[in-house]
């Protein structure tokens, strides 16, 4: 590993420039870090042998505090691609990585964010194959914005929203809401005290699991903006199904859950990294469950709701005292409220 | 230590929901009468709209949704003041959350804030303590909103400015209070309500006392209730039963954290900064007499209304003419009664501002709209 993590050494122009400086910050962190074949053959581009149907996905990062209790926008930028991939049912396996740098930006933080890169990259095997560096100047970019696409074998076909089908069982893979409140408790002006880490990380292992049971995956989405909502009501619309969850059934937890008593948010609202929900037809929904349990280190998945032909379109919340209500898409930015 | 979660997991009991709406069907169903229950906060109109409250209820109780939502009595004018403040060269506007999406007749504070004003929305108004300090060469304004509940936190900042001398903090006052929205309502000859939920919180700074006069003059019972859903059904259960019994009276339900006299160091300290506007217009309600606070003259040096008086429009403005915001806050109609509801007004571009606040009528009805509840669904 090469040693680039000198005290307080900052990123400046000439790091983005195209001649010395950055063909040294590339090599001595970006190839260190992402060591692999075809990104050292440094051509124009990378020459990438692929097989049947691929999948293909992109996704930039802009997050606001870059390090924050259970990741960093690195670890984000690496596992919010690769899930993407997943979710399709595919194996990830070339990335591409973008990073723009804003003038004066710490070279120490830099090397942090990368290696945090490279770690999560050794979740899916998934390799960096191509890259690009600029550096703004300050005042331009929030510190440091990351782009990553990539693509994959799809090893399932067929895993689409549109294909949730009455019958369907909706599982989550996990307590929710942990991202989206621990942004929010990082940020300036929201100071509490939590040991609440956020639920970021890479879904990969857990799908490749689901993929070799043979589990008839009807479809997947990992739970990012918008959380457990957006991703319902955009099935209920695809598929034009009705979808009933119980409240009940959400796994919540506390430290979630007082964050938004507190400020008067929703946990299906908020964002997730490393979560993900899945319509699977009933009758196998259990074994599903199972698989993901005991060997996608999913302890806390349940089953949380079903898929019904009545009110198409619609997303329906059932209390734990048997009333219903809408469970609606979020709007606007999320605002603590007033009283 | 104690955890958040004690605070509410047995309020929010499906047994004892359950056998609280059983008692107050069984008590409604010998009255004769129909319920007209106002809840005076949004609060209380977004915990019967979540927790789907109205499916348990029978047919002769109903919810009239009343103007105690901050951001929802807030007139036009009010908001174009704070857009203007926020234009002026080196201010800092700070307000309380919802509030920046209100719309004004120029725009939201949120768009202002995307056109570069300097406009921040904060938790916790000490906050602005610390904004005022970091930016000495700025003129930090507050954005004051709030009930009863909410002021007595103004009053402190006002009184830790004054302590560090912070001569760049100034403050727009628009606290309002409840009993006078309360007449208003009552006074309008077309007046529904008999009887009334109110809220806890603002109850916990007041104390119960504030709602006497209503109970007296209007021959309505009072409940003063928590927000979560255990609370909001004993207290209908308790509005029942004094029909039940041909009474009206003041009740406390959330006697947990409500007394007759309130907090009186938290009064003391709105006395000590505040004294009552002789008027307030009232978004949907018009101008109601002595309704709202002002700074006492004593701290006229801190008022953004006079230090900014000659740029701040006082054009009285009114809403959209499709918007039944007034009707609605004035409980004569109901979100769906409105035409633009969910259809020219949802809560991304809301035309009135009881779509904007999630404590807002409409925006309630919008997100949770009762299935096959006595509500009609919208879309």
């Amino acid at each position: 590993m090469a040693d680039v993590s000198t005290k307080e050494k900052a990123i400046q122009l000439s790091h983005g420039g195209g001649g010395k400086e950055m063909n040294k910050l590339i090599r001595d962190l970006f190839f260190a870090e992402f060591d692999n074949p075809i990104l050292r053959s440094e051509e124009d581009a990378a020459k990438l042998e692929l097989q049947g149907a691929t999948a293909f996905t992109t996704d930039s990062f802009t997050v606001s505090p870059l390090f924050f209790a259970g990741g960093d926008i690195g670890k984000l930028a690496i596992a919010g691609t690769v899930n993407d991939l997943a979710m399709m049912g595919a194996e990830p396996q070339y990335l591409s990585c973008s990073v723009i740098i804003e003038e004066g930006f710490s070279l120490k933080d830099l090397t942090t964010i990368v290696r945090s890169m490279a770690k999560e990259l050794k979740q899916s095997g998934a390799r960096i194959v191509c890259g690009d560096t600029k550096v703004v100047p300050k005042g331009c970019a929030d510190g440091l914005f990351i782009n990553t696409s990539g693509v994959g074998r799809i090893l399932r076909p067929n895993i689409s929203a549109a294909n949730v089908a009455p019958g369907d069982a909706i599982i989550v893979s996990r307590d929710i809401g942990c991202h989206g409140a621990a942004i929010l408790m990082a940020r300036e002006g929201l100071t509490l005290e939590s040991t609440l880490q956020s639920d970021c990380a890479t879904l990969w292992p857990v799908v490749e699991q689901l993929i070799a049971a043979n589990i008839p995956l009807h479809a997947m989405r990992d739970a990012t903006r918008g959380g457990l909502s957006a991703v319902l009501n955009e099935w209920a619309v695809a598929a034009n199904v009705g979808i009933t969850v119980n409240e009940a059934s959400i796994p919540v937890c506390d430290e979630v859950k007082g964050l938004c008593e507190l400020y008067g948010f929703e946990p299906m609202d908020l964002a997730n990294e490393g979560t993900f929900i899945l319509a699977v037809p009933n009758d196998i929904a259990l074994g599903a469950l199972e698989i993901m349990q005991r060997f996608g280190h999913c302890e806390s998945a349940a089953i949380i709701g079903t898929v019904s032909d009545e009110l198409p379109g619609k997303v329906i919340l059932r209390t734990p005292w048997n009333t219903k209500r809408y469970l609606d898409l979020p709007q606007g930015e999320l605002l603590p409220r007033i009283c | 230590m104690l955890e958040l979660k004690q605070l509410y997991q047995g309020f929010r009991d499906p047994q004892t929901i359950a056998s609280l709406a059983k008692d107050i069907a069984q008590v409604a169903h010998s009255l004769d009468q129909q319920i007209n229950i106002m809840e005076v906060c949004g609060g209380h109109t977004h915990t019967i709209m979540k927790y789907g409250l109205l499916d348990l209820l029978p047919d002769n109780i109903e919810f009239i949704h009343g103007p105690g939502c901050p951001v929802c009595i807030m007139p036009k004018e009010r908001i174009d003041q704070a857009a203007v403040l926020a234009q002026q060269e080196d201010v800092i506007l700070v307000t309380l959350g919802d509030m920046i999406r209100v719309p004004g007749s120029q725009g939201s504070l949120a768009s202002f804030r995307a056109k570069g004003c300097d406009i921040r929305p904060i938790y916790d108004p000490l906050d602005t303590l610390k904004i005022a300090r970091d930016n000495p060469n700025k003129t930090v304004v507050f954005f004051a909103i709030g009930f009863e509940t909410s002021t007595p936190m103004t009053a402190i900042l006002l009184q830790l400015a004054e302590q560090e001398k912070l001569a760049n903090l100034f403050f727009h006052i628009n606290h309002v209070l409840v009993p006078p929205a309360i007449d208003a309502v009552m006074h309008d000859p077309n007046a529904r309500v008999n009887a009334f939920i109110g809220p806890a919180h603002v109850s916990v700074i007041s104390g119960a006392k504030i709602y006497r006069p209503a109970v007296e003059q209007y021959g309505t019972p009072v409940v003063v209730s928590g927000f979560e859903p255990v609370d909001v059904m004993e207290s209908i259960l308790r509005i029942v039963r004094q029909k039940a019994a041909g009474k009206a009276e003041l009740d406390i339900q959330y006697s947990r954290a409500v007394s007759e006299q309130g907090n009186l160091a938290a009064q003391a300290k709105v006395e000590q900064f505040f004294q009552i506007r002789p008027q307030f217009r009232w978004r949907g309600l018009g101008p109601i007499p002595n309704s709202a606070l002002q700074l006492r003259d004593e701290y006229a040096h801190r008022d953004a209304e006079l230090r900014f008086k000659d740029r701040l429009p006082v054009k009285e403005i009114d809403d959209h003419k499709a918007c039944q915001c007034g009707d609605i806050l004035r409980g004569l109609a109901k979100p769906k009664d409105c035409k633009v509801f969910g259809r020219g007004c949802n809560p991304e571009t809301p035309l009135g501002s009881c779509m904007v606040s999630s404590e807002g009528a409409c925006n309630a009805y919008y997100r949770y709209q009762g299935i096959d509840s006595k509500e009609q669904h919208h879309g």
